[in-house]
């Protein structure tokens, strides 16, 4: 028996996405039912949010708001585009999007693994706090903004006031950045921040098909962490 | 001797003494002035109201034998499990890393001993809150600092947080000597550094987006749990109306008297309106769309005593909650550290540099040896004592108004003693059958 | 508060089909707006006419009305709507005429092409009603509503027409509105409202009827209005698109080689053909889309 023999199929034109997620919440941490695909999404929100237990779940088609959002443990793949807010708070785990995805992709995101194949909108990783986000096309303006720690891949461009207010995230660009926000700077790459992003490419499934020499580091010039009346502007 | 008679020195009601120094110390440093504490100055308030305590008309119930309940059911709409509280006063949002370890665990004794809750603040929620308080609710905030999906899933209530009274329209502050590397390892934040906050959520803006956002925390908590909105009052009737189309289970407005632990002291003073004129447009707003104790409506922002309670519930409140009186009850502005309080510049009463996190009474600062000076469980004892000295207060009126329960208060137990506080209250002016300004129209613009 | 679509037609097959898809459109932000809804399509044109679209009360007998006025050219009632056909040389006098023998009815819109509906109710119905499906059009938008107010009525009900052929609707919500309809009001422009989007709808209309181009006013917006919007408006033959600034509310076009189309959420957009070969991209910030039927 092959393993999508075994998925659990939930048909989301038949059942409700209530339904859905309390048979998610509902799985135990040995539960059986590791593989799941869910039918007909048509862009519905909250797709999986919530999810605390290392299971797969395949959305065949597009989702809404707030899919895979606080997710923990699980790999989550969809197959089509996502709205806002994909993996927010996400703690733990993969989630994959193998479209585009709307705004703020990964907010506020802890821990795990943001994967987008297309174009991330505007505010990817905003707020970020931990996790990694890898995006293989391009992200939108005022991305990374406020980014706290964890990291943004970009293989594409990166538009306006790229991270805006930044802390401690470390943004990686190969693509052209339309404009850098207040208190981002570029940065030199040096071997260990080569190392990172060659480790986070791996972990995306792209080692050996970019070359790590030809992205940017971006990152804060820390002059916003004490007030200073002369940086007034830049609040 | 032919003297010429001096008039005797005059300051200017515009530029008085105070208007004066900060125009020095804005110079000085170019910075504005940041502090704690809520709108200081004389506002209308709960003291404009008086009670129509029973006579030939209405009769009093006896106190203390005949029963005046107390109890409130918060988060009826679509929770599965509403939150029952014994008294219709709640420990507000404030965060650890604003107040000590040890004041958050005073907080959580004492209102678990009176039966009611406390809220997380800007920071997450810490384990010595959720161990000492018998029913918690879990602030959402902008910052998303701490925002944990565990610490979701073990509260008793979610609080989505739009804004706050003492500054509706701005975000959380922290400055560095309160960040603490403990606060920095919750907010994921570097040590020492000052907080910058964001005003507006990361992944939601407008009413419509909130609806979604609500569904997502419902669904995430599997629909156990209470959603409330809380908003700094501004324009309470059109706020109160989306966020009960936003899906809200429990409206929460925080009038200007509102503390917070660091922002602008323009702000404070000068963004948002007072508590008294917030809470009937709310009421309006949800007897309008019917839900009215359906969605039940909790009211802060200068809440001191019994009385406060007893008011806001005859304006239709369902419950209140404290925030600063809380943090007074604990210990904070104590006349006995007066000495302490006169080397930080300033005397009992008037401390509100909590900011700086030097609080000599252990309450909002993060320094070790100062919070040791408090003890969680005679803190929790102090706060216990005083809710039920409210509760008390509240009952004492309340029967005395013939009411069996605090919920049967109404607007027309209250008269105002003056123009401004009936116009915002909506009750007469006392002696008259006037209420200024009646006109059924949607308040602000 | 809502959910706003707009469609614009490259091609004859997509324009005969317009009505259909964006009652699709419509319907499927039926959660974000529930309250009322409203569509503009610019349907084509009569030759040397003008089109009027009357709201009246349910009920109300529109072919009683134009019975009486032989110089009219026609009249379609649809529910409590109808649109009035006139020669082109007659519009004042119709406008006075109906002042005058049915004060009862509103004129929602004006235009050689332009047809504009709005009600109380669910998207799917409020299209249903007023026939969406069948219509045909070069370009057309749409509007679901969540009322702010607690009495859920046809006033702020969107699309708003403030000008011939012109019409606005918009997510989000302006800051300076009030000001703004002041100077308008000086200006001679009257409001039905006290809607924000009324005032945006109407400053766009004093901006065109100074002379500038669609692109030209609604880049003079970005300076002049302050908020939070996402502007989707429709001119006799142009359509464009406007995000302010800091562009958080949500805002997704798709354009293939036969439509442009726009949608508060990617799902308004699934069930449009060719969707998966679509471009799609969210609209920059502080950046004026205009397509044009003339180009």
């Amino acid at each position: 028996m092959t393993q999508a023999d075994l998925a659990r199929v939930c048909d989301l034109a038949t059942a409700s996405v209530r339904e859905l997620n309390q048979m998610l919440h509902d799985l135990g941490p040995d539960t059986n039912a590791t593989h799941w695909q869910v039918l007909n999404p048509r862009g519905r929100h909250s797709l999986a949010a919530g999810v605390d237990a290392a299971v797969t779940i395949e959305i065949d088609g597009h989702a809404g708001y707030y899919c895979a959002g606080m997710n923990k443990l699980a790999t989550v793949v969809v197959h089509g585009n996502v709205g806002v807010g994909v993996a927010e708070n996400m703690m733990s785990g993969l989630v994959h999007v193998r479209g585009d995805a709307s705004q703020a992709a990964g907010a506020t995101a802890r821990g795990g693994m943001l994967l987008i194949d297309g174009n991330a909108a505007a505010r990817c990783g905003i707020s970020l706090k931990g996790a990694d986000i890898v995006v293989k096309g391009s992200v939108g303006h005022m991305s990374a903004f406020m980014a706290q720690a964890g990291t943004l891949v970009v293989l594409g461009d990166a538009g306006d006031s790229l991270g805006d207010s930044i802390y401690e995230a470390h943004l990686y660009v190969r693509g052209t950045v339309a404009g850098l926000g207040a208190d981002c700077i570029e940065k030199p790459l040096a071997d260990r921040h080569r190392a990172e992003l060659h480790n986070k490419l791996q972990q995306a499934g792209l080692a050996g098909q970019v070359d790590v020499a030809a992205f940017r580091r971006y990152g804060s010039a820390r002059q916003l962490y004490h007030f200073h009346v002369d940086h007034a502007d830049a609040y | 001797m032919d003297a010429t008679p001096a008039t005797p020195p005059r300051f200017s009601a515009t530029f008085d003494p105070h208007v004066l120094a900060e125009i020095r110390r804005a110079a000085a440093t170019g910075i504005y002035d940041i502090r704690g504490a809520g709108a200081k100055r004389r506002l209308p308030h709960f003291d404009d109201l008086l009670f129509l305590g029973a006579s030939i008309s209405r009769y009093p119930l006896e106190g203390y034998r005949e029963r005046c309940g107390t109890d409130v059911l918060l988060g009826t709409r679509f929770a599965k499990r509403p939150v029952a509280l014994k008294i219709p006063i709640t420990i507000a949002g404030m965060s650890f890393g604003s107040l000590s370890a040890q004041a958050k665990e005073a907080l959580g004794r004492g209102a678990s001993i009176a039966g009611t809750s406390t809220t997380t603040g800007d920071g997450g929620m810490s384990p010595e809150e959720r161990t000492h308080s018998r029913t918690l609710v879990y602030q959402v905030l902008p910052s998303r600092y701490g925002m944990d999906p565990d610490d979701l899933r073990r509260a008793d209530a979610i609080e989505v947080v739009v804004g706050q009274g003492a500054k509706p329209g701005g975000g959380g502050m922290l400055l560095g000597q309160k960040v603490s590397e403990r606060v920095a390892g919750m907010r994921t934040l570097p040590a020492g550094i000052d907080q910058r906050s964001a005003c507006r959520h990361p992944d939601w803006t407008g009413p419509d987006d909130l609806q979604i956002k609500v569904e997502e925390l419902r669904e995430i908590t599997d629909w156990q749990k209470p959603i409330y909105v809380k908003l700094g009052a501004s324009r309470p009737y059109y706020d109160t109306a989306l966020a009960v189309k936003a899906g809200a289970d429990v409206v929460v407005i925080d009038g200007m008297q509102g503390g917070t632990a660091a922002t602008q002291d323009v702000f404070i003073e000068n963004v948002g309106i007072p508590t008294l004129a917030a809470i009937r447009p709310a009421v309006r707003a949800l007897e309008e769309l019917g839900v009215y104790r359906q969605v039940q409506l909790v009211i802060s922002g200068g809440v001191r005593n019994g009385a406060d309670v007893a008011k806001a519930l005859a304006l239709g409140a369902d419950a209140v909650s404290i925030g600063t009186a809380a943090l007074v009850a604990l210990g904070d502005n104590d006349p006995a550290l007066e000495a302490e309080y006169r080397r930080l510049g300033t005397t009992a009463g008037a401390y509100d540099d909590w900011h700086e996190g030097r609080d000599p009474a252990g309450i909002t600062t993060q320094d070790p040896e100062l919070a040791a000076r408090l003890d969680p469980v005679l803190g929790g004892r102090r706060l216990a004592n005083y809710l039920a000295v409210m509760t008390l207060e509240a009952q004492t009126i309340a029967r005395a108004c013939g009411k069996s329960h605090l919920r049967g208060l109404e607007p027309e137990d209250l008269v105002a003693l003056t123009v401004e506080a009936a116009a915002m209250a909506g009750v007469k002016l006392a002696g008259t059958d006037w209420i200024p300004g009646t006109k059924r129209s949607g308040d602000g613009d | 508060m809502c959910g706003i679509v707009g469609l614009f037609a490259k091609d004859a097959a997509l324009a005969a089909e317009l009505g259909a898809h964006l009652a699709t459109m419509l319907a499927s932000l039926a959660d974000r707006g529930p309250d009322s809804a409203g569509f503009a399509v610019y349907t084509p044109p009569i030759d040397g006419a003008v089109k009027l679209t009357l709201r009246g009360p349910a009920g109300y007998d529109f072919h009683a009305l134009a019975e009486h006025v032989p110089e009219w050219i026609g009249i379609e009632p649809r529910g409590t709507h109808a649109v009035l056909a006139v020669p082109s040389a007659l519009e004042s006098h119709a406008r006075a005429t109906l002042a005058m023998q049915a004060p009862e009815l509103v004129i929602v819109g004006t235009g050689h092409s332009m047809e504009l509906f709005k009600e109380v109710g669910l998207p799917a119905d409020v299209a249903h009603r007023f026939q969406l499906e069948r219509m045909q059009g070069s370009h057309g938008i749409g509007h679901t509503r969540m009322a702010t107010e607690s009495a859920v009525t046809i006033d702020g009900a969107h699309p708003y027409s403030t000008g011939p052929d012109q019409c606005l609707v918009h997510n989000g919500s302006l800051s300076n509105h009030n000001q703004i309809r002041r100077e308008l009001q000086r200006l001679g422009y009257r409001f039905a409202t006290e809607n924000d989007t009324e005032v945006a709808a109407a400053y766009l209309s004093a901006k065109l009827h100074t002379g500038l181009s669609l692109q030209a006013a609604l880049q003079e917006s970005l300076h002049d209005l302050e908020g939070f919007y996402t502007f989707v408006v429709g001119t006799e033959t142009g359509f464009a698109v406007l995000r302010d600034p800091i562009a958080c509310k949500p805002a997704v076009m798709a354009e293939t080689d036969r439509f442009v189309a726009f949608g508060t959420e990617y799902r308004a957009l699934v069930d449009l053909p060719g969707i998966e070969q679509a471009r799609v991209w969210e609209p920059e910030p502080a950046t004026v889309y205009v397509w044009d039927r003339r180009s």
